[in-house]
């Protein structure tokens, strides 16, 4: 059962960025998780105190371990522990992996438009990893909004994917500090470069989009405006509660 | 008591009575939705409630502000863990949008424009417990949290509270909703911990 507390042992940590790291934990009788699923964390102190916070997943496949990406956050509770802290054979407490919803099932054949703002990023990897270990030939698009070069997660596979794969197409939109040579100065994504750099509306894309509060609703009122039927796109909300709202 | 992580001491922002299990206290307020946010004007917005025989209730926005109000306050609990106590809202209860429905339904199904569904049981939307709210912290609500009116059912997680809620259909029978079709609990207690089915 989904909703039962489990003990996960880390196995693996590597840094993603200078904020953030993969942390790769065992799940005995773990049978993977379905793309686009995220598991709750349950830390606990000396003294009982608890917290539990929710990790999208990134990894893809039914192993019995799996990937979380974790971006600390400023004040954070429970991000900053995991990202600096944590280390490899200790334990901690994992609820799930849940959530039907916000998933991509390697059955589906529609074209998909995936749009990451910052560590959105973390779920829409797991359904590039799941899409490139199937034979499902549907398109896979990204759009990756994010605030530099260096806060780019997964950069050296996904590169090698746009570069291998002729199912996967990547754009980057920076928001503050572009790689030298880039064309367009960096600059808070707008409704015209979202529209010119993803799939068309004509090729009726499911489109997942994940990232922060503000980002997230920006661009699904966008996308709505441009004609992208409200029915094709999933949301989500990533990155703790510390939204504008 | 869990494991144990020695140096992990978090920010004790759980310590409250006033947080069931596994909820922490926030100031902000979050948004979460499965899609797009509808974007539904006051003129064009109604609210319904059917019954099983096929009887509709309805009322438009004017009828519905005509409707006594209610200022209330209430803690929000979200099945991500966040809670937000000692919120502001007014409203209409649903105990007053009940007066002259006869049923003999035992659930509802909440329905919002742009297609998401709740279900919640009867006993948990009369006897002041559940309003649909039109105003938050003083100002008309947002659309980004459900604006221009959303069901509160602030006793359940808040998911049940529907966003840019439309109507309810009564129903003999508990069928689940869209999170509850979703991987999320057919009822949604949070001190009880109801989260995931």
């Amino acid at each position: 059962m989904s909703s039962l507390w489990r003990v996960a042992e880390v196995v693996s940590g590597t840094p993603e960025t200078e904020t953030s790291r993969t942390i790769g934990l065992k799940v005995a009788g773990l049978n993977g998780s379905l793309p686009g699923q995220h598991i709750d964390i349950r830390l606990t102190a000396d003294d009982g105190y608890t917290a539990v916070r929710s990790y999208s997943v990134a990894s893809a496949g039914n192993h019995d371990v799996l990937e979380i990406t974790v971006d600390e956050l400023a004040n954070g509770e429970v991000s900053p522990y995991l990202v600096r802290d944590l280390e490899v054979g200790d334990r901690l407490e994992i609820r799930g992996p849940v959530g039907g919803w916000f998933i991509w099932r390697p059955t589906d054949l529609n074209p998909v438009q995936l749009i990451a703002g910052g560590s959105g990023i973390v779920p829409l990897m797991a359904m590039i990893r799941a899409h490139k270990a199937s034979d499902n030939p549907s398109q896979f698009r990204l759009l990756y909004s994010v605030k530099s070069p260096e806060a780019v997660f997964y950069r050296e596979e996904l590169a090698n994917l746009h570069e291998e794969s002729r199912r996967f197409t990547l754009d980057y939109v920076y928001t503050r500090n572009a790689p030298q040579g880039w064309p367009i100065e960096p600059r808070r994504l707008t409704a015209e470069t979202l529209l010119a750099k993803i799939l068309a509306v004509d090729a009726m894309p499911g489109i997942y989009i994940c990232g922060q509060t503000v980002f997230v609703e920006t661009v699904a009122d966008w996308l709505v405006q441009a004609g992208y039927p409200a029915a094709s796109i999933r949301t989500e909300r990533f990155g703790g509660t510390g939204g504008t709202r | 008591m869990g494991i144990i992580s020695s140096g992990f001491h978090g920010k004790r922002r759980a310590g409250n009575p006033a947080l069931p299990p596994g909820q922490y206290e926030t100031e902000s307020f979050p948004v979460l939705t499965a899609g797009p946010a509808p974007d539904v004007a006051a003129e064009d917005w109604e609210f319904f409630i059917t019954t099983e025989t096929g009887e509709r209730h309805s009322w438009s926005w004017d009828a519905f502000m005509s409707l006594p109000q209610v200022d209330f306050r209430t803690d929000i609990h979200c099945v991500t863990s966040w809670s937000k106590l000692d919120t502001s809202w007014r409203g209409v209860s649903l105990d007053t949008l009940f007066e002259d429905v006869e049923t003999t339904s035992d659930f509802a199904m909440a329905h919002s424009y742009g297609g998401y569904t709740t279900n919640i049981p009867l006993s948990d939307l009369l006897d002041g417990q559940s309003w649909v709210a039109w105003e938050f912290d003083g100002e008309p609500l947002e659309r980004a949290h459900g604006g221009p009116a959303r069901l509160l059912v602030p006793h359940l997680y808040f998911w049940k509270s529907a966003k840019w809620v439309n109507g309810l259909e009564l129903m003999p029978d508990d069928v689940p909703g869209f999170w509850e079709s979703n991987g999320y609990h057919l009822h949604g207690d949070p001190w009880r911990e109801e989260r995931y089915s």
